[in-house]
């Protein structure tokens, strides 16, 4: 077993002007890939590393993650800038180069211990680390940045940095290092009532032994952690000039719109290219063997002139599934519900339906790229940009070397982005091989987006509940299709037999990770029927949760805060309910309660969602505020609206007016409420979706006796008789 | 024939065809990259800009009707160096996460503040359609209350 520890990856040398740069690489697990600073980087110029002091006094910390809006780089800077005692004023954070220095996929690893992030899949696999495509990992994604890289990572850095410079700085005056205190950015010795700054210090500092294991500060004296200074990358988010992979420009650049197979696997046939060569502006028809790409001067005339093609695509001999046709052979492969014990008294049994659901992601996927000499420049935006790398290499068969990425401002991930899903990097390669050596920008439109993801997988699950004479559960059992893993699935309820086991049902729709992962459906489901056994207990359904956890103080103790925050309990006018669910996933407790009304029509309006979150402990309080907040907006979205539905093999829906997006009238008043423990910091990103529609469908049936066993909730008419 | 109009105060000459979609046009004839594509269809509002004062989706726009107009876009919507009053609220209650949409949800809210600077609590809830996949609506709905208060103090 390869542990992580501190002392493997700490390294530092100077740079050029007399800068001083401390380092995290990650030789344990990839030796010959990971270099510690080079003799020589600062001749090179180029950065092997994370922090960064500059002689004026500014501290440039290097974070190895994408920003998709979560406040990742910021939250990460005042890890390492809290252990380093600098003055955050100034702090400058950069997202890291797509360069195999600054692979982050040992960190996910490592941090990781007995928990594998999902997104990470196969990826994660030690072996796979050999195989000639995998040269590291740069992902974002299974919310792992601030648990793996931060704790492990940015906070090592920051203190092994403050270290060197507390000798450098005893050194200089003779005085001992431990009278010496660090404090915002400077180096003071009380004693004789000197001091330096860091900028003074820096290079007398880059020459200091590297110590191996840094003391790290004790939460109790955080002083940046758990406060809110201003995100970063806001201003430039406020006025325009934020640039994500669609602005980009390069010189000569020249503009595709695409059309992909319809039927995900099928292949082009035949097109015929005059009717769009013959219009303006238009410099290449390209024939992919999945798709027709227009390549025109501009993008509008690029979409007009695809328009007026007609590609034939074979259906890869998958024209007959449906939504339908996929749902019947689910059921088939579940066949009769979980046995039950005989001596039962009372049982209870559902069964919950979840859609495909695509990311769409508000910046449609884009590449820009330009082939020229058998090496290629890419822009684009991944939440990987190093296995990004590896997707364009082998599209056009050359070394990876030969290939350069710059990661842009993500207009939204939600999974879209990660590993084993850049399609829009091999096609945006392919199409600028064909037009090289111009530089060519690929934007998918919304139509390409919603029907070429990878999707959320649809699932069925059964459920079988058994409760004794006095009400209390004896058995909760499941079988279910479309995926699940022991995160998953697991309640944390006490109830004498539990299970969950997943019957296999292939179909050819192409599977994605989407925000929340598998806990997205099972959340949904196990939160769903926990509901259903209380109804039937007639107790309460956070009194009946509440009786169960005994043994889980952690979990316990964040839906009794979400009770307590959300007056559960308290009366209602008729026709409005409050539902709860709780879930825990990527090592954070999430309990939530949904006040909503629903008019005698049918009408559902969600007045209120009360979030109770134990993730540990909170690096930027606003940012993980927001991160709550958006969480939940997003997962309603979904829980009342999104279904991707398939019909001859092929998506149906094409854009926001039959893939519709909650607005604001529709959303709640969200309240969130932290509940700190000595737990591990967990991610932020994921765990607030999952008992979202459990806990509004929850709410639905408290308010009108109806019991929505199906997403979207649209589907299921609350209307009352 | 070249499409003249005024964009963020200066004259333009705009040489594509009067069908082009003002979107594109802002975006890759003027660089004007603030304003961002979302779905082509007016159904989300990333693409919004003001043509005289009033928001509009751009992406359904063609060229041929902004002759002779005002066009003004999120690049051009804070003055002498001054963010907007809703660009300042955006900051102070940290709205953005991808940020993606915010050009055309400040836009919105901008263009909605010019014709009704005191709307009501629902009024905003209504008037305002523009996605957010990020799921800001909590933030914007609260920034969007600061910005009519400090329009009506100032
Ligand atoms: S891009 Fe114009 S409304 Fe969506
Ligand atoms: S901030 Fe990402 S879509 Fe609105």
């Amino acid at each position: 077993m390869n542990k992580w520890t501190r002392r493997a990856f700490i390294g530092a040398g100077t740079i050029a002007g007399g800068g001083f740069l401390i380092g995290v690489a990650g030789f344990v697990l990839a030796p010959s890939r990971h270099s510690l600073v080079a003799d020589d980087a600062a001749a090179h110029g180029q950065l092997t590393t994370w922090i960064t002091i500059a002689p004026d006094d500014t501290v440039t910390i290097l974070v190895p993650h994408c920003d998709m809006g979560q406040g990742t780089l910021t939250a990460l800077a005042m890890m390492a800038a809290e252990e380093l005692e600098a003055d955050w004023t100034r702090v400058r954070v950069q997202e890291a180069p797509a360069l195999d220095a600054y692979a982050n996929g040992y960190i996910v690893r490592a941090a990781s211990g007995d928990y594998v992030p999902a997104v990470l899949g196969r990826g994660i696999d030690y072996s796979a680390f050999k195989l000639a495509e995998w040269f590291g990992f740069q992902t974002t994604g299974g919310s792992t940045a601030v648990r793996g890289t931060g704790e492990y990572g940015m906070r090592v850095a920051g203190a092994a940095a403050k270290e060197m410079l507390v000798n450098a700085a005893a050194a200089e005056w003779g005085v001992a290092a431990s009278e010496c205190v660090a404090k915002g950015s400077r180096i003071i010795h009380a004693a004789s009532n000197r001091s330096a700054t860091y900028g003074e210090l820096a290079r007398a500092a880059a020459a200091q032994k590297v110590p191996t294991t840094p003391a790290l500060k004790a939460p109790d004296s955080f002083t940046l952690r758990r406060t809110s200074p201003g995100r970063l990358d806001i201003p430039s988010k406020v006025d325009g000039t934020a640039t994500y992979a669609i602005d980009v420009t390069v010189p000569g650049m020249l503009y595709a719109a695409i059309a992909m197979a319809p039927v995900h696997g099928g292949t082009l046939v035949s097109v015929d290219p005059v009717p769009a060569e013959v219009m303006p502006g238009v410099k290449k028809v390209v024939q992919l063997k999945e798709a027709v790409a227009v390549v025109a001067d501009s993008f509008w005339r690029a979409r007009k002139a695809l328009a007026a093609l007609s590609p034939e695509f074979t259906d890869a001999g998958h024209g007959d599934v449906s939504t339908a046709s996929i749902f019947a052979a689910f059921d088939a492969a579940i066949g009769a519900a979980p046995e039950l014990p005989a001596e039962a008294t009372t049982v209870v049994t559902a069964d919950y339906r979840v859609p495909f659901l695509a990311h769409a992601t508000m910046e449609p996927m884009v590449c820009t790229a330009k082939f020229e000499g058998g090496r290629v420049d890419i822009w684009t935006g991944v939440q990987d940009p190093l296995n990004a790398r590896s997707v364009a290499a082998k599209a056009l068969e050359i070394d990876v070397e030969q290939v350069t990425l710059t990661n842009c401002l993500l207009g939204g991930g939600f999974g879209r982005r990660l590993p084993f899903t850049f399609d829009y990097v091999d096609l945006g390669v392919r199409i600028a091989r064909a037009v090289s050596p111009l530089p060519v920008k690929t934007i998918w439109s919304r139509e390409n987006d919603i029907q070429h993801d990878y999707y959320r997988g649809a699932a069925l699950s059964r459920h079988a509940g058994a409760l004794d004479a006095s009400g209390v559960p004896q058995a909760a059992h499941s079988f279910y299709t479309g995926g699940g893993n022991a995160e998953a699935v697991a309640m944390p309820y006490a109830i004498a037999a539990t299970s969950a086991e997943e019957k296999e049902s292939k179909h050819p729709i192409r599977p994605g990770q989407w925000r929340s992962v598998l806990n997205s459906q099972h959340g949904f489901f196990k939160e769903s029927f926990i509901d259903e056994m209380a109804h039937a207990a007639g107790v309460d359904p956070f009194g009946f949760r509440l009786a169960l956890l005994t043994e889980q103080p952690r979990v316990k103790a964040v839906l009794e805060k979400a009770a307590a925050v959300s007056g559960w309990g308290t009366p209602l006018p008729p026709g409005e309910g409050r539902g709860i669910a709780v879930c825990e996933s990527f090592g954070t407790i999430v309990a939530e309660v949904a006040h909503v009304a629903v008019s005698p029509e049918g009408a559902l309006k969600v007045l209120h969602v009360y979030a109770a979150v134990d993730c540990g402990d909170v690096v930027h309080l606003d940012g993980a505020t927001a991160q709550v907040e958006g969480s939940i907006i997003f997962a309603l979205s979904a829980a009342l609206l999104s279904e991707i539905t398939i019909e001859g093999g092929r998506v149906v829906e094409t854009n926001f007016r039959d893939y519709p997006m909650i607005h604001l009238k529709d959303a709640p008043k969200v309240t969130t409420a932290f509940v700190r423990s000595d737990a591990p910091l967990g991610g932020l990103g994921e765990p607030c979706v999952p008992p979202l529609a459990p806990a509004v469908t929850n709410a639905i049936h408290a308010a009108t006796g109806i019991r929505v066993r199906e997403l979207p909730i649209r589907k299921t008419p609350l209307a009352r008789a | 024939m070249a499409i003249t109009t005024t964009v963020n105060g200066t004259p333009q000459s705009l040489d594509v065809e009067p069908e082009m979609r003002l979107l594109w046009a802002l975006r890759e004839q003027l660089g004007l990259t603030g304003t961002k594509f979302g779905c082509g269809i007016a159904a989300c509002g990333a693409c919004t800009v003001h043509l005289d004062g009033r928001a509009v989706r751009s992406c359904v726009l063609p060229v041929s009707a902004v002759e002779g107009k005002q066009v003004t876009t999120i690049e051009g919507l804070a003055q002498g160096g001054v963010l907007h009053a809703v660009q300042q609220a955006w900051v102070a209650h940290q709205v953005p996460q991808c940020g993606y949409c915010q050009s055309g949800m400040i836009m919105a809210v901008a263009g909605l503040l010019a014709q009704s600077p005191a709307p009501t609590g629902d009024e905003i809830d209504e008037r305002l359609t523009n996605i957010c996949r990020c799921g800001t609506f909590v933030r914007v709905r609260a920034a969007i209350h600061d910005a009519v208060k400090a329009g009506a103090t100032s």
